[in-house]
């Protein structure tokens, strides 16, 4: 019964994907038909082709908005998880002046969304000249707070005392510490931060920030392309398919350390 | 709390290393003045400060960028809502006039704090009770199918550029999925302007966001009850509960509180957050402003009108709902099991 219900509920939250995939793979007349067909009759990879064709002619290839997200995914998260562990480490394990009002503050700011701070954002990067460059979407993904949260949570319960105490007596500076000892250990936490730094940064879409052409991302194109209506209905839902299959990847790949780390994600009070 | 106890403990520490140099000082120790407490606390801090230093070079670049890019501008935004500013003026001080326009004058951020609110109160409890049910009915599955249910569940909220699919789907001509499969069927005869029509397009919306809200806070359920051992439950049944449902509130529950209180979090500021979703779907603004949303009011009036004051008062609003409602949630949560 529960078993049925499972299989039910699964397979109706798969069913948008499902129909994306089938949008993807439909050749352009098949789109006309009518009643439109759920499955595509004679699936082809024609939009994927069609894809790299469309844009290759146009001012920007195609080849830079997918450079461009990956340029921004992968700065954004490798910096995100070093600076975001280098400032866990110090607030999960030791008391010092401040440690626990900067917390606060973090934790704090988990419960609002970026939005509510786009104008005052707009007007800091403008006097810091980050307008119109790939720092104005690296640098805030930087800082991502539900990052550290999660690296603090898990070092929290992860990381015993006595362990860098002992380090300690052995003469080991705070960051041989970090980066022989904390680092390491918590390797489960580094890929919760990637797959929630690589959800948010992938999906980046039109910025305020950003108005050259040739900075701007994957998510903006398919904005751009499903704006053609119907027609560009296949090479739209072929863009929705790339945008969904490396985050997806990554999360499969990473799932049990996801699982383990959110374990500790737990708030007190 | 804890810090005041270790503050309290480490400064008698130091007044007793103090006083075992010199008997005089004892004495003075005992008829110290308060501005004597305070300098002695802030020599205190600052010998802490000095002590730690390594620790405040390691979280620099975070809490440096976290200030510039968090801190400071909500800061800003508070400062701006009191102000009329349209980005080539300097802000000229206005008072609360932003705040009485809102709530006196402007009809339409009054239905968009409805909206909001309508939102918010049915995607945001509907989509945390999915998340925590799905997360426990999975828990007892074998590791292979849990993890495969898993993957299935969270794909959607990974998948960000979808709002342009479901579009084609709820498309408005006889091309709309949802449109040709009922015309094929015999139910309707001309086609349904589903995102185009005040009744269609809020539910469309909602089940839309529900679709995506699985997200952080059903791993972080996932792993809650991945947590709890047998051993709990066991003794449970000892003890004389009798049904899963006893079971689930008297010991599963309360033990996975903290993640409760987490994905509560995660919730409340997702359900206020879906402004995107809504433009992408509806349009902004969405037709006689039916699914029109403070998140919206707020790019409406900051970017399209550039009232830059007007808008950061929008914001502000928005921001100590969320702050207020998190807290209150917070609250309620800690009853759970009790």
């Amino acid at each position: 019964m529960l078993i049925l219900f499972l299989i039910a509920f699964t397979s109706l939250m798969i069913l948008p994907l499902i129909f994306a995939v089938s949008m993807s793979l439909k050749p352009t007349n098949e789109l006309w038909v009518f009643p439109p067909t759920f499955f595509a009759k004679q699936p082809t990879l024609k939009n994927y082709r069609d894809l790299f064709g469309l844009m290759t002619d146009s001012w920007v290839p195609i080849g830079r908005y997918i450079f461009n997200t990956f340029f921004i995914t992968i700065v954004g998260t490798a910096g995100h998880i070093i600076i975001a562990s280098m400032a866990a480490y110090p607030l999960s394990k030791y008391k010092f002046p401040g440690s626990r009002f900067i917390f606060v503050m973090i934790r704090t700011s988990l419960m609002f969304s970026g939005a509510v701070i786009a104008i005052p954002n707009y007007l800091i990067m403008n006097s810091l000249n980050l307008i119109d460059h790939y720092s104005s979407l690296i640098l805030p993904a930087f800082s991502s707070t539900l990052g550290l949260f999660l690296m603090k949570q898990f070092m929290d319960q992860m990381i015993p005392m006595p362990l860098l105490e002992s380090a300690e007596i052995d003469g080991a500076s705070e960051w041989i510490k970090f980066s022989r000892i904390v680092m390491p250990m918590v390797k489960p936490a580094w890929l919760t931060l990637m797959i929630f730094s690589v959800r948010d940064l992938w999906s980046t879409g039109a910025s305020p920030y950003i108005y050259s052409e040739k900075l701007k991302t994957l998510p903006y194109a398919l904005s751009q392309i499903a704006s053609g209506g119907i027609a560009r209905a296949g090479v739209g839902a072929a863009i929705s398919m790339l945008l969904l299959l490396f985050p997806l990847a990554v999360f499969i790949f990473s799932q049990s350390n996801i699982i383990e780390t959110m374990a500790t994600s737990g708030m007190k009070d | 709390m804890t810090m005041k106890k270790v503050k309290g403990v480490s400064l008698d520490n130091i007044a007793w290393n103090e006083n075992s140099t010199t008997n005089e000082s004892r004495i003075t120790n005992e008829r110290i003045t308060f501005r004597q407490r305070v300098s002695q606390d802030v020599k205190y801090q600052w010998r802490m400060v000095k002590k730690n230093k390594s620790k405040y070079i390691f979280i620099a670049p975070y809490v440096i960028l976290f200030f510039v890019f968090t801190v400071c501008p909500v800061f800003i935004s508070i400062f701006l809502s009191f102000t009329n500013f349209n980005m080539l003026e300097m802000p000229k001080f206005t008072g609360l006039q932003n705040y009485f326009r809102l709530f006196m004058a402007d009809d339409i951020f009054v239905k968009a704090l409805g909206n909001t609110i309508m939102f918010a109160l049915i995607t945001g409890p509907c989509g945390y009770m999915i998340s925590l049910v799905m997360a426990w009915f999975i828990n007892e599955l074998p590791r292979a199918a849990r993890v495969i249910i898993t993957v299935l569940l969270y794909a959607p909220s990974l998948a960000g550029g979808m709002t342009p699919i479901f579009k084609i789907f709820f498309s408005s001509d006889a091309q709309g999925f949802l449109n040709a499969f009922l015309l094929d069927w015999g139910f309707i005869t001309t086609p349904i302007k589903w995102l185009e029509n005040a009744t269609y397009v809020v539910p469309i919306i909602i089940f839309v966001v529900l679709w995506g809200s699985l997200g952080t806070s059903f791993l972080s359920f996932i792993a809650g009850l991945q947590g709890i051992g047998k051993e709990y439950y066991e003794a449970a049944a000892m003890d004389g509960i009798k049904n899963r449902w006893q079971e689930l509130w008297y010991i599963t529950l309360p033990l996975m509180k903290p993640q409760l209180m987490f994905g509560a979090v995660m919730s409340i500021t997702g359900a206020f957050n879906i402004g995107s979703i809504i433009t992408g779907l509806a349009g902004n603004p969405s037709v006689d402003y039916s699914a029109h949303t403070i998140m919206q009011h707020l790019v409406d009036y900051g970017t399209v009108r550039f009232e830059m004051g007007y808008s950061s008062a929008i914001a502000t609003v928005l921001f100590f709902i969320m702050i207020f409602l998190n807290k209150a949630i917070q609250k309620f949560l800690n009853k759970v099991g009790e």
